[in-house]
């Protein structure tokens, strides 16, 4: 059993959980992951690392109740726990000093680069963020990415927060005045697939993390694959970072539409 | 008293004894166990066939080497608990490998009696007593040496694994198996369908397993939750791997990726492992097709295959490059599926899957031909020139076989392996290029059989024994 130590609601169905994992955050790496099961009768599923402690052995995850895992996940109470947790899995995300970063986080994506975005500026970079959410109430983590950027930009869809517009917008707009080495996605397919639109206009090297379906995360069934540069890989082993140029992001977008009849009906029956 | 029966030559040349089954109309729609076995009368009467032979011929070709005689003349005794107690002197897992062994090229296929005729249903026994035991509830508790004060780790609950963990706990040692899935049994959990091989059995010779003295932590991806060398610094004196070969195969054929195609193991994990086909009972989801197209020729392909016409399909065809003849599945499961109604087109290549709208409609074919033999022995297929035809299919299996997971090796860099990444090992001791670390199974030899990666198990504990006590091993 996985304890669950801490539970925040930290917006609207956005959860973070500390979880009491001292194996897991001993060995974490920026852009690593791990796998999950709630119960019995539950699926495995990935979540990315958003924080770990070695010291103190948890890890942190922050996900968006989405459907029946999540929602499990989301219910579990401080002191209870969840039946398996494994990892870190895939490989770590690639740090290197390469001048001006630019760390674009879209919804619960910004959780996921925080840990990329903080060891980037450990390794010497200047970092921009650019966090995007729907609406103001939704960017998370506007103090911890503060903390690890030398500048934030926030932009929400409906402009109830920072810039109106779309991350996407966001990141344009800055490329236009300022010169980026690197620039870092995280997020829905549908923005990292944009947001390397953007950057190969601008010829940035664009890093993207995966979020395929995965199954068991240990390269043994290939449902997470991807093509990347014209080759199949597997996002669970191969990544999940990739070069974001090189992603064929409309059969990543196809291939995570394979479950959404199925999803539903778990969705409902979850509530 | 028992009547005793007349030994060898009076013995009267019977057929062996069929064993019960699910009907084929029936069984194709539930994924209960096809096979009922033996009862207590059948088992005594196919006993009885046993010409205990003194050479015992059956054993040569029983890669733990079971004292089959032995066996079948306590189960002809009405003694089935001695029976038992005979195969668990040399098998941990009877009621597996009972159940899932290629007999008719093992020990069947070396029968006296099947050389003018039916061989002793060798396997069929095995199941029986070990079924028997375990039904009566009254398993015997297993023998331990004194301990030795050393701890192995296993990698992998496979069937290789598992034995070699088996025989090292009774031989004394502190033994730990790691496993990366969430359930142990590797290919028998995952992989081999409950309607195969129920998952309740699995468990209770895991359990088995345990009550020998061995500990099983589960989510544990040796190489990534923990490296393999920082095992060897905690205080394990020996490590065996035994991660079998779970990387899958995929054609690199145009259309591959599209919704609807799955490799065998994403597809029968699903099922297996996450009971997916109780889905929404439970979380996985599986797809159902209606027409299924499953590509290979081994067991993986059939286990598919019959998977996919018990989840609903309407047809479900084999797609197989070579004939009936090379076709590597065991024969007992290639008519069984051919009895449910699934199809087996041969001498048929897939060339190119077809898609609409982003899922699989199709799959173009070529027809082949049998040329020369090629290095494994059997006739290399040809494709036959312009005899291109289209196969209509919702979903498509790719069970072309697996190969090595190289997450673990890279963590040893000290390891030894093939171009292919298979751990190169001593094909007796499985010892490794690192004097304590010993390999065995399919990240060996590649993908083989059950009983197989048993007998590498088997022979590992043995070395490790030697090497860590001097000793020779006791079993």
């Amino acid at each position: 059993m996985f304890k669950v130590l801490k539970r925040q609601n930290i917006a609207e169905a956005v959860y973070s959980v500390h979880l009491e994992a001292p194996q897991i955050a001993s060995r974490a790496s920026a852009g690593q992951f791990v796998i999950l099961r709630i119960d019995e009768k539950g699926e495995r599923f990935p979540l990315t690392l958003c924080d770990w402690s070695p010291d103190e052995g948890w890890i942190r995850l922050i996900f968006q109740v989405v459907g029946a895992s999540t929602h499990k996940l989301g219910r579990i109470e401080e002191g209870k726990g969840m039946l398996d947790l494994v990892g870190p899995l895939g490989r770590p995300a690639e740090i290197t000093t390469c001048g001006h970063a630019v760390c674009v986080g879209g919804g619960v994506g910004i959780a996921a680069i925080h840990p990329i975005c903080r060891e980037l500026r450990r390794a010497g970079n200047r970092v921009t963020s650019i966090l995007g959410a729907r609406t103001g109430d939704l960017v998370i983590l506007e103090d911890e990415m503060a903390a690890v950027s030398d500048k934030v930009i926030v932009a929400t869809d409906d402009g109830s927060k920072g810039i109106k517009g779309r991350v996407t917008w966001a990141l344009e707009e800055f490329l236009k005045s300022e010169r980026a080495d690197l620039v870092i996605a995280i997020g829905p397919a549908i923005m990292m697939k944009y947001t390397s639109a953007v950057t190969r206009e601008f010829e940035v090297p664009t890093r993207v993390s995966l979020n395929s379906i995965m199954l068991d995360g240990t390269g043994m069934c290939g449902t997470c694959r991807v093509e990347v540069g014209g080759q199949t890989r597997f996002a669970c082993v191969d990544g999940p970072e990739f070069d974001g140029h090189q992603v064929d992001w409309n059969l990543l977008l196809s291939r995570l539409s394979q479950y959404l009849g199925e999803e539903e009906i778990s969705r409902r029956l979850a509530r | 008293m028992k009547e005793q029966p007349q030994k060898s030559k009076g013995k009267p040349k019977k057929p062996r004894v069929p064993m019960r089954e699910q009907t084929p109309g029936k069984r194709a729609a539930n994924f209960d166990e096809v096979a009922l076995g033996y009862g207590e009368k059948e088992a005594l009467a196919e006993a009885f066939r046993c010409l205990q032979c003194k050479k015992k011929p059956c054993m040569a070709g029983c890669p733990v080497e079971i004292d089959i005689p032995a066996f079948t003349k306590k189960i002809e005794e009405g003694d089935f608990k001695g029976a038992a107690a005979k195969l668990k002197e040399r098998n941990n897992l009877p009621a597996i490998c009972g159940r899932v062994c290629p007999q008719e090229t093992q020990c069947e296929k070396l029968c006296t009696l099947g050389k003018k005729g039916e061989p002793v249903a060798i396997g069929r026994l095995e199941r029986f007593a070990a079924d028997f035991e375990a039904e009566s509830g009254e398993e015997e508790a297993p023998e331990r040496a004194t301990s030795t004060g050393k701890n192995v780790a296993v990698i992998g609950s496979g069937p290789a694994g598992l034995t070699c963990a088996g025989d090292l706990a009774r031989m004394g040692h502190d033994v730990t198996i790691f496993e990366a899935l969430n359930a142990p049994g590797g290919v028998l959990t995952y992989g081999i369908p409950e309607f195969r091989l129920p998952k309740a059995v699995v468990e209770r010779e895991v359990d088995y397993i345990r009550r020998l003295g061995a500990r099983i932590e589960l989510d544990q991806v040796i190489g990534c939750s923990r490296g393999m060398q920082e095992l060897l610094d905690d205080g394990f004196d020996a490590a065996f791997i035994a991660i079998g070969a779970g990387l899958p195969m995929f054609m690199n054929i145009p259309g591959e990726n599209l919704n609807g195609v799955f490799s065998a193991n994403e597809y029968l994990t699903r099922s297996n492992l996450m009971k997916a086909y109780l889905f929404p009972e439970y979380d996985t989801p599986i797809k159902h097709g209606s027409k299924v197209a499953v590509v290979g020729g081994g067991n993986v392909a059939l286990d598919s295959a019959r998977t996919a016409l018990r989840l609903g399909a309407d047809e479900v065809s084999i797609v197989y490059r070579r004939s009936r003849e090379e076709m590597p599945a065991r024969a007992e499961e290639v008519a069984h599926a051919l009895e449910e109604g699934v199809t087996i087109k041969f001498l048929t290549l897939p060339v190119r899957l077809l898609g609409k709208d982003g899922w699989v409609a199709g799959m173009e074919c070529l027809e082949m031909e049998l040329g020369e033999p090629d290095e494994s022995g059997r006739r290399r297929p040809v494709p036959i020139k312009g005899s291109e035809f289209e196969l209509d299919a919702d979903l498509v299996v790719m069970a072309i076989g697996t190969r090595a997971n190289p997450l673990l090796a890279a963590t040893l860099p000290g390891l030894q392996r093939d171009k292919r990444g298979y751990i190169d090992a001593d094909p007796v001791t499985g010892q490794t290029s690192i004097r304590e670390v010993f390999a065995g199974g399919d990240i060996v030899t590649g993908s083989a059989t059950v009983i197989e990666a048993m007998g590498a198990g088997k022979r590992s504990a043995a070395a490790i024994h030697r090497l860590l006590t001097g000793e020779q091993a006791p079993i």
